[in-house]
């Protein structure tokens, strides 16, 4: 019997596209084949959605802002500039508006989460073993991860969008396709932020602290929850600084057509993009660490 | 690399976890189409070997070629040469037996009709070829494991890893494993080194290679290795077993241990010792028993202790204990 010999003189990883590729289609097959993770994952950030935004709806008034014409969702917030006077109730406006595209990041989040979580366990007791033993790039294995988490996330921001029309949005194709690729990259970010987080881990209990002391605040704090206007200065100065606000400010742009304060759609799509390739190296860089003293 | 190279070449190999010292100066060799077995307790060393020798881990010290590339320095070479059987499944449950074969393929560069071939040849090998589209997680442990080793053998390997090929498995599923093992080895030159603390596992090597607390203590066939303990072994029972001992010692000389409350005694002429040793101590010894030496006694002659830490037993895996769980 031949064995497969490969002369020292070529490169031996296994191309790289066929493995991530192979490693993403996994991911989807997996999370396909789960359907109450399906469920879980799909009606949470809706539901969350409804029920706060219509909860929190006609209360709703950001501070020092003119919400702009009636039928416009949330009006510019940014160009009218302060102007007590003008708080204008809209009734098609309000706090299910606002909270749309914030929740459209949390359906991103969750993906990214659920994405990275199953590094954990597949480590050390499951499939990442067959993986990490194969001549296959660190490169691709982060590679196919990340585009599984991507294609995912996108799936079901897509269908989430389908709801917009209820919270008053008007979706235009321009938008709405710009949406979609501004929610691809932040996807690519928080899942290979993911990775970074999980790779070193031995356990998920200590995944789920980090989830409720960095990823869900990332999110509060991202302007999806309250605008910086009327928040207090240090919330404020936090959410400028959060790379994750960058991207839903940019997605309410896109769908609302509205600002915010601090970015506009070009700042948005810059730090988005540099948060994505940013933690993507990051994520590259962690798995390509040599492992010695982890048992 | 040339013919008679070795598949595996371990030379002090050293690794440590934080301060506990995990491998001490590991070094040996395993000679092409042999079936090697590193026997040990568990905190042997012989998990983080089977990790470096597999790439999962970077060793503190020491070199380890396999297939004629260094572990560490080139990893990828190694990888391409080695099939790996984990002893918690690799398998994805929620995929199809095939659909696991498919992404491994992949992992190694394999792809299209080619692929699909080779994995049909694979099934069919391992006897599953009518399962193939079923998911993993409606398999038996027998079968799971089955699709693992098809799973190793897919780039064609020169050599197999295997941790604890017979942990988790029944009897029947563990003859199936070896099986399947030998074959490899008849019909296609394969190469298999396994790590196991199961002494009827071990019987099944050519050679094996000993391990304890991080340091070979032994190497040879499962026959050399007996005949170094010589003879027979004399377990005797009896309420005072360190007394037992000592006045055995004074009147036979020897070396007799004590271990879980029985002494245990070499001796070469193990059978004809027993009527003397009864006559010397009469109404002291509960009970005797006299045993060609096995492979549990090889360890205790050379370690002074025993291979099975009293937590464990053949036909399961073995219970950790929160004290004894010191990492593999």
């Amino acid at each position: 019997m031949q064995a497969a010999h490969v002369t020292d003189a070529k490169a031996t990883a296994s191309p790289l596209m066929l493995a991530a590729v192979s490693l993403a289609k996994r991911e989807l097959v997996r999370f396909l084949r789960q359907r109450s993770r399906i469920i879980g994952a799909l009606a949470t950030p809706p539901i969350f959605w409804l029920f706060i935004g219509s909860g929190l709806n006609r209360s709703f008034q950001p501070a020092e802002s003119g919400l702009g014409s009636p039928g416009s969702g949330l009006g510019e917030i940014a160009r009218t500039g302060p102007n007590p006077q003008s708080a204008i109730r809209n009734p098609k406006s309000g706090y299910l508006a606002y909270f749309f595209p914030g929740s459209l990041v949390l359906v991103v989040l969750f993906t990214a989460i659920f994405s990275t979580i199953s590094i954990i366990e597949d480590r050390n007791a499951g499939f990442l073993q067959g993986i990490l033993v194969a001549p296959v790039s660190r490169t691709a294995i982060v590679l196919g991860k990340v585009l599984g988490g991507t294609v995912l996330a996108t799936g079901q921001g897509l269908l989430f969008l389908a709801l917009a029309p209820l919270a008053g949005i008007k979706l235009s194709v321009a938008g709405t396709l710009g949406a979609i690729v501004l929610i691809g990259l932040i996807a690519f970010a928080l899942t290979s932020m993911g990775v970074v987080l999980a790779w070193r881990m031995d356990s998920s209990a200590g995944f789920h602290s980090i989830m409720n002391l960095l990823l869900m605040p990332m999110w509060v704090l991202s302007g999806a929850v309250f605008p910086t206007e009327g928040a207090s200065a240090w919330l404020a100065w936090i959410v400028r600084v959060n790379p994750l606000s960058y991207g839903v400010a940019g997605v309410r742009h896109l769908l609302a057509n509205s600002g915010t304060a601090f970015a506009g759609m070009t700042l948005a799509t810059v730090v988005t993009l540099a948060f994505a390739g940013v933690m993507f190296l990051l994520a590259v860089a962690i798995v390509r660490l040599p492992r010695g003293n982890l048992t | 690399m040339d013919e008679n190279a070795p598949i595996v070449a371990v030379d002090r190999l050293t690794h440590r976890y934080r301060e506990r010292i995990a491998l001490d100066g590991v070094s040996f060799e395993v000679a092409a189409g042999e079936i090697v077995g590193l026997l040990g307790p568990n905190g042997s060393g012989k998990s983080t070997l089977f990790k470096a020798l597999s790439t999962l881990i970077t060793p503190a010290g020491g070199a380890a070629r396999v297939c004629g590339h260094d572990v560490v320095q080139a990893p990828d070479l190694v990888r391409r040469c080695i099939g790996v059987v984990f002893q918690n499944p690799s398998l994805d449950k929620k995929l199809t037996a095939r659909e696991n074969l498919t992404h491994q393929g992949h992992m190694y560069g394999l792809r299209g009709g080619p692929l699909r071939e080779r994995i049909a040849s694979l099934l069919g090998w391992v006897g599953l070829q009518e399962r193939a589209g079923s998911l993993v997680e409606t398999f038996s442990g027998g079968m799971v494991r089955r699709v693992e080793v098809a799973k190793a053998m897919l780039h064609e390997p020169q050599l197999l890893l295997l941790d604890e090929p017979g942990a988790g498995l029944d009897p029947g599923a563990r003859r199936e494993t070896w099986n399947m093992l030998c074959d490899l080895r008849e019909s296609r030159g394969a190469t298999i080194l396994f790590t196991t603390h199961l002494m009827d596992e071990a019987d099944s090597a050519d050679r094996l290679v000993i391990l304890d607390q991080g340091r070979v203590v032994a190497v040879g066939t499962p026959s050399q290795l007996r005949s170094q303990v010589g003879g027979g072994v004399v377990r005797i029972e009896a309420a005072y077993a360190q007394e037992l001992a000592s006045d055995v010692r004074q009147r036979f000389g020897g070396e007799p241990r004590v271990l879980d409350g029985a002494v245990y005694v070499e001796r070469p002429d193990g059978f004809a010792f027993v009527p003397q040793l009864v006559e010397a101590f009469p109404g002291r010894i509960a009970s005797v028993a006299v045993g060609k030496p096995t492979l549990e006694d090889v360890f205790m002659h050379h370690t002074g202790r025993r291979l099975y830490d009293g937590f464990e037993d053949e036909d399961s895996v073995a219970f950790h204990s929160p004290q004894r769980r010191r990492g593999r």
